[in-house]
């Protein structure tokens, strides 16, 4: 691998920078795989990093539908937080942003990792109540969330001007959330993918995956493509929203659903705001690029979708409930808009799991998974490789569902 | 926003109703009669097809009325104004 650093950088300078090389291969498609990985997001290439890096299985593929990094985790408002609220989840993502802080340096490559914090900004009673049973939680595992009073709070966020006390929701309290981040999403992918490669791992971009292929035991025994039929020992599903149309083709139902969640940008602004603020009670979140666009996020549409636009209703909701915070930014011209279709598990927490077909692995129900990417990468490569799973992961299996021992995750709007 | 054909209202917008989510099979009698298994998948899931799928909408601010249309998760169009009403 060609390692980035400041001397690179010069070196390459002399020569026009006309001989970067490469950052991954696009090596020819194999007959056969240890290991094949379906999606190309996030999940799917930091479990084909770790199942290379930390157990030596290289003969791996990872087959992706269009383009690498062009599923959600382009899509995505990336926030970093771990102000979950149960003992099952708090310590996989406690773990996912000690990942995440080193990751830059893991991978030589500047995810642009900014540990700005976020504010929950609090207009209801049992929305503070809930963050404070929240915050109990978190301290057990090490996770932080401190409250603080609404001058402070309007102090750290200056242009919060709206939800005085002859408003509708008056603000009654905020609380503090300093591990929470944000980085550059393209360069989680990249910088996966670049490691991965470098490992001996091979990336298939236009190469979807149509069925999957069981034998006369009942195990996996590989994949059908655009590109002709794929065998394997083991494959594990990380496709985001499509997780239930790929399971069908072989038999297997699983626990979720399939939502559009939508976001969109401004016009660049000055330096305006240095935190992540989240407003529950409002259903509305947002952070300041390092662009100086306001990244705007919402509520997902209500009913099922596989749609990767926006819908209006949708789009006004939001901007009406920031508009009630934050009055002034009704003159900030608005730049783009999109969507992205997130399953989500019956419990709302997500499941990385064997399924009743042998071989066969799941990692699903990312509802708010970019933030879980190190993590979820981590333990999948884990359980795949050692048919076990790891410690952080145990709460996410499928057995949950055999004794409806559901892992209730409460949402907080940002994701 | 869709327009969704209340059958008591006719057609409103998308934002007079609430989702009620996939229509499923109707609830057993006698829970105790299904398998643990088969309970158990009642109990958590649901049709999540990229296609049609007939779900429940409550139109919340008119009539309020249950009642299920069959829509295109993928073109949102709505297919078929079932107009099966629920209690
Ligand atoms: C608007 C929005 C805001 C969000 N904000 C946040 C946030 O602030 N914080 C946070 O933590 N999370 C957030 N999320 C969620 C996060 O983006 C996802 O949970 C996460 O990206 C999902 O994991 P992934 O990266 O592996 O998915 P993806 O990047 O979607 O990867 C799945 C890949 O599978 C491919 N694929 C699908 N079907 C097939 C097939 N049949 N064959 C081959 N390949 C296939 C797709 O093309 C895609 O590239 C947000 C999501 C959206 C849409
Ligand atoms: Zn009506």
């Amino acid at each position: 691998m060609q390692n980035y650093s400041v001397f690179s950088l010069a070196r390459n300078a002399l020569s026009n920078h006309q001989n970067w090389r490469q950052a991954w291969r696009s090596p020819p498609l194999k007959k056969h795989y240890d290991v094949l990985i379906i999606g190309a997001g996030g999940h799917g290439l930091a479990t084909a990093y770790y199942l290379a890096k930390n157990h030596g299985i290289q003969n791996v593929a990872v087959l992706e539908k269009g383009w690498l990094g062009g599923g959600n985790i382009a899509r995505n408002t990336v926030t970093i937080r771990s102000n979950y609220m149960r003992d099952e989840s708090i310590p996989f993502y406690v773990k996912s942003l000690e990942l995440y802080e080193k990751l830059s340096q893991e991978l030589n490559y500047n995810l642009m990792y900014s540990k700005r914090g976020m504010i929950d900004v609090v207009q209801t009673y049992p929305k503070l109540r809930e963050l404070k049973r929240r915050m109990l939680a978190m301290h057990l595992h090490g996770s932080t969330y401190e409250p603080i009073g609404v001058s402070e709070l309007r102090r750290r966020i200056s242009p919060l001007t709206g939800g005085d006390l002859e408003s509708r929701l008056p603000i009654i309290g905020g609380m503090v959330h300093t591990d929470a981040a944000v980085c550059r999403h393209d360069a989680v992918a990249w910088g996966y993918a670049r490691g991965a490669d470098d490992r001996g791992v091979e990336i298939h971009q236009n190469t979807g995956v149509q069925k999957l292929l069981r034998g006369s035991d009942g195990s996996i025994t590989g994949v059908v493509t655009d590109r002709g039929k794929i065998t394997a020992n083991k494959v594990a599903l990380s496709v985001s929203g499509h997780t239930t149309t790929v399971a069908e083709t072989i038999g297997l139902r699983l626990p979720l659903r399939t939502f559009n969640l939508t976001a969109f940008v401004s016009e660049p602004l000055k330096p305006l705001i240095d935190v992540i603020v989240n407003c529950p009670d409002l259903g509305v979140y947002l952070s300041q690029s390092d662009k100086g666009e306001l990244v705007i996020g919402g509520a997902p549409d209500s009913g099922q979708s596989f749609r990767r636009d926006i819908k209006q209703n949708v789009f006004e909701e939001s901007v009406r409930s920031m508009l009630e915070l934050f009055p002034s930014f009704k003159r900030v011209k608005l730049l783009r808009q999109w969507g992205g279709a997130l399953d989500i598990a019956h419990d709302a927490t997500p499941i990385i799991s064997k399924t009743d077909i042998p071989g066969l692995f799941v990692s699903a129900g990312w509802w708010g998974g970019f933030k879980a990417i190190p993590a979820g990468g981590l333990t999948l490569a884990h359980l795949i490789a050692n048919n076990e799973q790891h410690p952080l992961s145990e709460p996410f299996s499928l057995k949950r569902f055999d004794h409806l021992d559901f892992v209730l995750e409460p949402a907080t709007t940002a994701h | 926003m869709l327009v969704i054909h209340c059958p008591f209202c006719g057609p409103r917008n998308e934002s007079e109703f609430i989702n009620g989510g996939p229509a499923r099979e109707k609830r057993a009698d006698n829970p105790n009669a299904y398998a643990d298994a088969d309970w158990i998948d009642y109990l958590i899931e649901a049709p999540n097809p990229l296609g049609p799928v007939t779900e429940k909408w409550w139109h919340v601010m008119g009539c309020s009325m249950w009642f299920s249309i069959q829509r295109n998760t993928l073109t949102h169009e709505i297919l078929d104004y079932a107009n099966k009403t629920h209690d």
